[in-house]
Formats: structure tokens, C-alpha cells, sequence
């Protein structure tokens, strides 16, 4: 399973990208494959403020239904409104057009609790 | 939890294995809209094999099941099915079946594999007073289904058979691929196909001979997820979403097959008798296609334009039609095509227009 370096990586499966003080989140390809073929993704609106680890939105497969929270506090700036009409990318690019949402970060969070690629395959090796 | 006599093919294909009525199942292979659009287009396989086969034989056979189930099978000729329903004395739904008269005094029910042990309690109780046996064969019988336009084309070169001659809801015994089985042209899918029952021991020599014939008509094993949204959109009702003991066959739109005409007493008569007497139901399954954003899901509320509520019982994103929709129950005087009402998803109110069922009916 496609685990990136670079990226961090959450125990719920999450991936978010540091990119100065904003941070791209996504759900990783493990995240997508055991869900199966996704057919709704639901986001907050740009402005919104996130805390971590608070829900931020839902991501429905056919069969299943999944929160997704905040890796981090942060404010929305934007969403991958993409994912309305195409909620399959999710699936086929689950790091790349199937990203879900931009945060600008709060000032003074650290990524540093979050796992790195290594850590991340660990998670799932054993899962 | 119990495994059919195909486990080790599923997990050999990389099925994702369930719990599914304490079966270990399939829900998927590669993916459910892939496996869906498989037998759309051409041909799926499935492994039913934890469903019920439940016998009943002998000369007071027919009039033992005419008096158990609420449809009647003094109306099915040798080699026909009826689908069925049975109840409890209070009108409610204990399950769903198909009733095949194999023989003048033989019959094979299939229940739904949740239900197996309720019903074949219930059906060998009721029976005990006429001359006929009961065996429940589930556990030695095997049950591979293959659905879709393609499925007569994939079968017919494997079984003497003559599939041609084999209507829909008709079962005809002989060979497929070597082995002895029922065939019958029967499904839960909304699409031309043939159920298979065999013995457990076969199940393997079936499954892969289907598989090598199929391999060039584009065969595809599915699993149970496949099947719940094929049966969504053909609107097929399942037990424990759209049929329970709190359910009557009149609310669910089954009340075409409970059979009060007849003179004979049978199981949840005098109630259902006087439900149809007071009318239409307070309550009707319907069709559901959401107008808004969102999936409705078993469970969720349902509102009318006037602050009344009603359920969903399936719902999905439909792999044909490419929209979210649902079957729920909903007030009677809101079941008419076109009525909106509101699906409750989390702490949005979406719209959803009440639609005609089936949302897919198969090209002729």
C-alpha cells in the first residue's frame, strides 16, 4: 500500500502535507482501499475553524460510513470541491486529486505528534 | 462463525471477508460498483451458499405449506416457484422465501440465512400435523447464483439442461459441469439468472468450471455488497431492513401475495384479513431518490412537508443510476410519485422526491 515519504500521517488514517503554516489533509491509500468505492465526501465550508481532533467532515463508501477529524487545529482555506461531482478520486488518487481540505495552522501547533511514513506502515502492517 | 464450501476460493480471490449472519463472507473482491456494473453488463457470480434449503415431502405437503405460508402453492405447477411470505399469528414478517415445487408432493423453501433456524422451527411446527417430512438440508447443500444478460450464454454449453425451455421462476433438475443440481431461473439481483443448488461437496467443482466458462463473457465473482445494491435498485425488499416482525405484508406492498381468497386457514389469516378489511396501511414502502447532497442510510428519518416521520430502510448511492436513493416507509397519503419530502443525514434536512419502484427495471 502507497505510503508517501514526506508526509505525516494520523492513527485514523489521515495524511497531511506541511507546507509552510498551511497543511493539506487527505485520507491515505489504506484509508480509501478499505472503505472501498467512495460515493459522498462531506466538508466543512472555507472559514471554519478546526480543532484537533474534533470531526471535520464524512466520508461515505458504499457500504460504510466514516468521520474524519482534524489532525490538527487550524483554520479551513480551502476544499477540494472536486470531490462533489467525483468522490472516486478519493480512490484512485488518494494523495494527489483526492486531497480534501487546506488548513491554515494555528500558531504554535507542532506536527511532531503526528507519525512519519515509517511509523505509518508500521500502523498498518499490523493492522 | 461458519464457512460456505467456496471459503478458501474467496480468500484465494482476495475477497474481503465479513460477518454476515455468522458466515464468514464475501462483501467484495475488487471493488462493489465494479462487481455491480458486471452484472448490469454481463455476468456476476455469487456464493448464496448460507442460505436456507429447507424440504418438505410427502402428501400433506402442499397443504402444509399452503396452511404455513400466506401465499398459496395450490396455484404452482411442478417445476414453478412463487415467492412467499411467513408470518406470525399477528400479521408480522417472520421472513421471506422462495417456494419451488421440485416434484406433485416436493418442495424446497429457501429462507434467508438469518432467519434459517427461526424458520425452520416455525415451519416444522406447523407442519407436524400433516402427513409430510421436513429436512433441513442448508447445511449439506450449496448455493452458487449467476446473474446477468450473459448468465444463460455462460450456463447453457455446461448442463443438459435446456435452458431455453426454463422460464423465469421455473427450476428443472439435471447436470451443470458434471454435477447434480437444481437449476432454477430465480435471483435477487433484477436481472436474467439462474440460482444452483448442490451438494456442499461440489460447490468447489461448480464454482470453478462456471468461472473457466465464464472467463470470456466477462464473468465476475461478487459478493454480498454487489448484491445488496443490485437488489436496492431492482427494489427488492430484505429482511431486517424492509421486512421484519413489526412489518405487515400490506405496509412492505406484498399484499398481492397474501392469498385471502382461499377458503383455508393459514398462520396470521385472521389479522392480515382484518388490516385489509380497515383499508390501506397508515404507513407505505416507497422509493426514495434524494434531490440534495448526501447517502441516505438504513435508519436515518424521514419528514414530510407537514412535520410527520417516516424511516429508511436501504439506501445507496446507485451504481446505475449514478444518484443516492432509498426505500423507506413513509405516511400512505405521501407515497404517491413525486411527493418531497426530507431525508434526516446528520444535522441536514436533504430533499428527496418518493420515486416508482423498481428504480431499474432490465431491458427486455
Amino acid at each position: 500500500m502507497d505510503v508517501p515519504d514526506g508526509l505525516r500521517y494520523t492513527d485514523d488514517h489521515e495524511w497531511l502535507r506541511l507546507e509552510g503554516e498551511e497543511g493539506t489533509i487527505g485520507i491515505t491509500a489504506y484509508a480509501a482501499d478499505q472503505l472501498g468505492d467512495v460515493v459522498f465526501v462531506e466538508l466543512p465550508a472555507v472559514g471554519t475553524q478546526l480543532e484537533a481532533g474534533k470531526t471535520l467532515g464524512v466520508v461515505e463508501s458504499v457500504k460504510a460510513v466514516s468521520d474524519l477529524y482534524a489532525p490538527l487545529a487550524g483554520e479551513v482555506v480551502a476544499v477540494n470541491e472536486a470531490l462533489a461531482d467525483h468522490p472516486e478520486l478519493v480512490n484512485s488518487a488518494p494523495y494527489g486529486e483526492g486531497w480534501m481540505l487546506r488548513l491554515r495552522l494555528a500558531e504554535a501547533v507542532a506536527a511532531d505528534g503526528l507519525k512519519d511514513a515509517a511509523a505509518y506502515r508500521e500502523l498498518i502492517a499490523a493492522a | 462463525m461458519q464457512r460456505t464450501p467456496l471459503y478458501d476460493r474467496h480468500v484465494a480471490a482476495g475477497g474481503r471477508l465479513i460477518d454476515f449472519a455468522g458466515w464468514e463472507m464475501p462483501v467484495q473482491y475488487g471493488g462493489i460498483f465494479e462487481e455491480h456494473r458486471a452484472v448490469r453488463e454481463r455476468a456476476g457470480l455469487f456464493d448464496l451458499s448460507h442460505m436456507g434449503e429447507l424440504w418438505v415431502e410427502g402428501p400433506g405437503a402442499l397443504e402444509g405449506l399452503a396452511q404455513a405460508l400466506v401465499n398459496d402453492p395450490a396455484g404452482l405447477a411442478v417445476g414453478r416457484a412463487q415467492y412467499s411470505l411467513i408470518c406470525v399469528a399477528d400479521g408480522g414478517i417472520l421472513d421471506d422465501l422462495i417456494v419451488y415445487r421440485v416434484g406433485p408432493e416436493r418442495f424446497l423453501t429457501v429462507p434467508n440465512a438469518a432467519n434459517r433456524t427461526t424458520v425452520a422451527d416455525a415451519l416444522a411446527g406447523r407442519l407436524a400435523a400433516h402427513a409430510a417430512s421436513f429436512d433441513d438440508a442448508s447445511l449439506r447443500t450449496a448455493l452458487v447464483a449467476i446473474q446477468g444478460p450473459r448468465a444463460a450464454a455462460i450456463l447453457a454449453p455446461l448442463t443438459e439442461v435446456d435452458l431455453g425451455a426454463l422460464r423465469n421462476y421455473a427450476i428443472a433438475a439435471g447436470e451443470v459441469a458434471g454435477v447434480a443440481a437444481q437449476v432454477a431461473r430465480t435471483g435477487y439481483t433484477g436481472e436474467d439468472g439462474f440460482e444452483l443448488f448442490v451438494d456442499w461437496s461440489a460447490a468447489g467443482r461448480l464454482w470453478d468450471a462456471l468461472l473457466e466458462a465464464g472467463a470470456g463473457e466477462g464473468l465476475q465473482p461478487c459478493g454480498l455488497g454487489a448484491r445488496d445494491t443490485l437488489r436496492l435498485e431492482a427494489g427488492m425488499p430484505l429482511y431486517g431492513n424492509e421486512l421484519s416482525l413489526d412489518t405487515d405484508p400490506f405496509e412492505a406492498g406484498l399484499g398481492r401475495i397474501v392469498k385471502l381468497e382461499r377458503p383455508r386457514p393459514f398462520v396470521g389469516r385472521a389479522v392480515l384479513e382484518q388490516r385489509a378489511a380497515e383499508g390501506p396501511p397508515a404507513r407505505r414502502l416507497v422509493g426514495l431518490v434524494l434531490r440534495g447532497r448526501g447517502v441516505p442510510r438504513h435508519g436515518y428519518p424521514v419528514w414530510t412537508a407537514d412535520g410527520r416521520e417516516g424511516v429508511v430502510t436501504s439506501g445507496t448511492v446507485s451504481p446505475t443510476l449514478g444518484q443516492a436513493i432509498a426505500m423507506a416507509y413513509v405516511p400512505s397519503d405521501q407515497a404517491a410519485p413525486g411527493t418531497m419530502l426530507e431525508v434526516g443525514i446528520r444535522e441536514a434536512r436533504v430533499p428527496a422526491e418518493v420515486a416508482d419502484l423498481p428504480f431499474y427495471r432490465r431491458p427486455k
